[in-house]
């Protein structure tokens, strides 16, 4: 009997998340890896097809947040396809095009969009979220509401395209219609074994909230062009991979 | 002319003036108002003259371009009747009508709207219709039976009028006088090689012209759009869904048309010709050729606010000043995806560059450079694709400042990392290190000093790229710049 109950609710589960249109993976889709993280989000998937929201503050946290971000895209462009990256005054700094190709992204695959207002940018974005078959869409905007937001969400459950607000020392910090609020921060390399330099690189995640899914904090790496967890002991295969930074 | 004046001063309606420009150390009329022609001053008369015969005439000083600007200006508001309109100077329009008298009814109608019109804004016209030019130009102003000639009939029509009639130069127009002909009548079917041999080539140019047998070509104002597309509305328009509804059938004529042609759209113009002659017009740009009704109405939709349409909008044209082929659509195989092909890419480029200009939007390509800031290029179009792969090999920051920023730094020895820097006030110890990449500049664009970079992590783990410009010269003259930050 308990059995059966416990079925029923994660039945009922399930249909709340189709509901809410969170859709179980299609067996093609190939799913953002994240290693342990995944299990904060539903399905035990990267949420594809929502709204993400970054804060950062900071040159050297926008940075971190930048590389994380263009990190996910390379994954969600694995297949082919094109991003948008929507910069405004509110930027946290200025994308370097040729560091994309470190995070497994063909820069000439980007198309940037330099806008004048974060008005315009919001505009821009909410017009390119609705353009069907784009892989993603970053916007760094420093001000968004739930209203603007909510336009946004509506956007993007039209066309289903994975967007990326990246905001740098928002005034507003009032929950926004998203699927999750990130906040990467820097965090200190570990060299290879007995090697002088800089490891690779590091970020501190943490999912401050999810939808449907469980917060949690996170530390991982950029290895061999994917995201693996910091695991304290010394690995064996990172001595196969060429050192680079980016 | 003159008219334009009394319109724009209504008191010199009722008192004769003229318009006059100084010539010779004296004033020379070149316009006499129709009141003051009627008292017996003509065009090219000395003012003093003119002040003898009328006392209290008023003299206006004149530019020699008023004239065809004005003229010019008139010809363009006649565009609400026929696309071709043509200056003729000194003061008159020529206007191609073939096709165009319909959509009034008949010719008749046609040109007593045009007429009246002019009229009641306060210009003295006189209008005439013929097969050529001639003949209409010889009836406007010497006519007096019917200003519309039927269609060959011209030659009969100007038979008895002056010889003035066929834009004759005054010197042959002295010599038929003298002669005795004072009517065209007389002297038309005159054997031609006698007219050439007393009156020179120009009387048979002017004949023939007349009476069709030889072409005049009009010269418009406009030049005309090859593909361009017209609306006359009945009444005016002065609402935005109304303007939006006049757009939509205009486009979906228009992409017909290029449709079918293989063509498709870059630049078109949009035209509003207002009630009061002033026009108002938009234009758009697209990446790649469209005949996409829906898309290009999009375009146009962001700037219909910025239309006023005054009293009211009489007649929409939409041209398309640019047209390439249109390229074979690309088929979408799978959905998810998309290249830089695809034409709903290509739209909301589309959208962007028309609400915030296309400068807004880069792509970047690899430059064969190592120095940094030469290192990417802004991409032409979507379609380019990069020359050479990009370079992965090096450390590259994901953010870059856009001009290197001065720092202080501490460096234990030369061509070591430093152990400490201060960026914007705050002291960061350097914890980890990578480096130096010396970038030199290419000496044969510019001449710099070249750079010696490093990564460098600090205590919090904060990457940042850094670089000392030139050699070490000891502890006060080397300057480190701060480049980048990693991520």
């Amino acid at each position: 009997m308990t059995v059966s109950r416990n079925d029923m609710i994660n039945q009922l589960r399930q249909d709340i998340l189709l509901m809410e249109g969170y859709k179980p993976p299609a067996a093609s889709a190939k799913p953002v890896e994240l290693g342990p993280m995944g299990s904060a989000f539903p399905h035990g998937i990267f949420p594809v097809g929502t709204l993400h929201e970054f804060l950062t503050d900071g040159p050297e946290n926008g940075a971190a947040s930048s590389g994380f971000i263009a990190g996910l895209v390379a994954a969600l462009m694995a297949s082919g396809g094109v991003a948008v990256w929507i910069r405004s005054p509110g930027s946290s700094g200025r994308v370097f095009p040729p560091a994309l190709k470190y995070f497994g992204l063909d820069p000439g695959q980007v198309i940037f969009f330099d806008l004048k207002t974060e008005r315009e940018a919001l505009w821009a974005m909410e017009e390119a979220l609705t353009c069907e078959g784009l892989a993603a869409v970053v916007a760094e905007i420093r001000e968004v509401n739930f209203t603007a937001s909510r336009r946004l969400q509506l956007a993007v459950e039209q066309s289903r395209v994975t967007g990326f607000l990246l905001r740098q020392n928002p005034r507003n910090k009032h929950t926004i219609a998203c699927a999750a609020r990130w906040k990467v921060s820097v965090m200190a390399s570990e060299p290879e074994l007995l090697m002088p330099g800089l490891g690779f690189p590091r970020w501190h995640i943490e999912l401050e909230r999810v939808r449907n899914g469980h917060p949690g904090s996170w530390q991982m790496e950029w290895l061999a062009g994917r995201f693996h967890p910091v695991v304290q002991e010394v690995r064996g295969s990172a001595l196969e991979h060429p050192r680079k930074t980016g | 002319m003159t008219d334009y004046f009394a319109i724009r001063r209504p008191a010199l309606r009722n008192s004769p003036f003229v318009l006059a420009v100084p010539d010779h150390g004296r004033m020379r009329v070149t316009m006499a108002s129709q009141r003051a022609q009627a008292l017996g001053v003509h065009n090219g008369m000395v003012v003093a003259d003119a002040r003898v015969l009328v006392p209290s005439i008023e003299v206006l000083d004149d530019k020699p371009e008023w004239a065809a600007r004005l003229l010019r200006a008139l010809a363009l508001w006649c565009a609400r009747y026929t696309p071709v309109a043509a200056i003729d100077e000194p003061d008159s329009l020529v206007l191609d009508v073939t096709g165009c008298t319909h959509l009034w009814g008949d010719e008749q109608t046609y040109l007593n709207e045009i007429v009246t019109r002019l009229t009641t804004s306060g210009y003295h016209v006189q209008g005439a219709m013929a097969d050529t030019i001639g003949a209409a130009w010889a009836i406007a102003r010497y006519g007096r039976h019917t200003p519309i000639i039927e269609t060959g009939h011209q030659k009969s029509a100007i038979l008895s009028l002056p010889p003035a009639a066929l834009r004759l130069q005054p010197v042959i127009l002295e010599r038929l006088l003298k002669l005795g002909l004072h009517q065209i009548g007389q002297f038309i079917d005159m054997p031609s090689g006698a007219l050439r041999r007393r009156f020179g080539n120009e009387m048979l140019l002017r004949i023939n012209q007349a009476v069709g047998t030889i072409d005049e070509p009009i010269l418009p104002v406009e030049p005309l759009e090859p593909y361009h597309e017209r609306l006359p509305c009945l009444d005016p328009i002065c609402t935005a869904g109304g303007i939006e509804i006049a757009l939509t059938r205009l486009l979906d004529a228009l992409c017909m048309r290029l449709r079918n042609e293989g063509k498709g759209l870059r630049t078109a113009i949009f035209k509003c010709y207002r009630l009061d002659g002033k026009m108002e017009q938009m234009a758009i740009g697209t990446n790649r050729p469209s005949v996409n009704a829906k898309h290009l109405f999009k375009l146009f939709a962001e700037k219909i606010p910025g239309i006023e349409p005054d009293l009211g909008i009489e007649l929409f044209i939409l041209e398309a000043s640019g047209v390439d082929a249109l390229l074979p659509g690309q088929a979408r195989i799978w959905s998810g995806s998309c290249t830089l092909e695809d034409s709903g890419l290509a739209e909301l480029l589309d959208r962007v560059a028309n609400k915030v200009g296309k400068d807004a939007i880069r792509r970047y390509l690899p430059a064969e450079h190592y120095w940094p800031e030469r290192s990417v290029t802004v991409a032409a179009s979507l379609a380019d694709k990069p020359a050479t792969a990009w370079p992965d090999d090096r450390p590259r920051p994901i953010h870059i400042l856009a001009r290197p920023e001065p720092i202080e730094v501490t460096a234990p020895i030369p061509d070591y990392p430093p152990m400490l820097f201060r960026y914007k006030g705050k002291l960061h110890k350097v914890k980890k290190a990578d480096g130096p990449e010396r970038i030199e500049h290419e000496w044969w664009l510019e001449s710099s000093r070249h750079r010696d970079y490093y990564s460098v992590e600090d205590e919090d783990g904060a990457r940042y790229w850094l670089f000392r410009s030139g050699h070490y010269e000891g502890k006060t003259s080397s300057k480190w710049f701060l480049h980048g930050f990693f991520s």
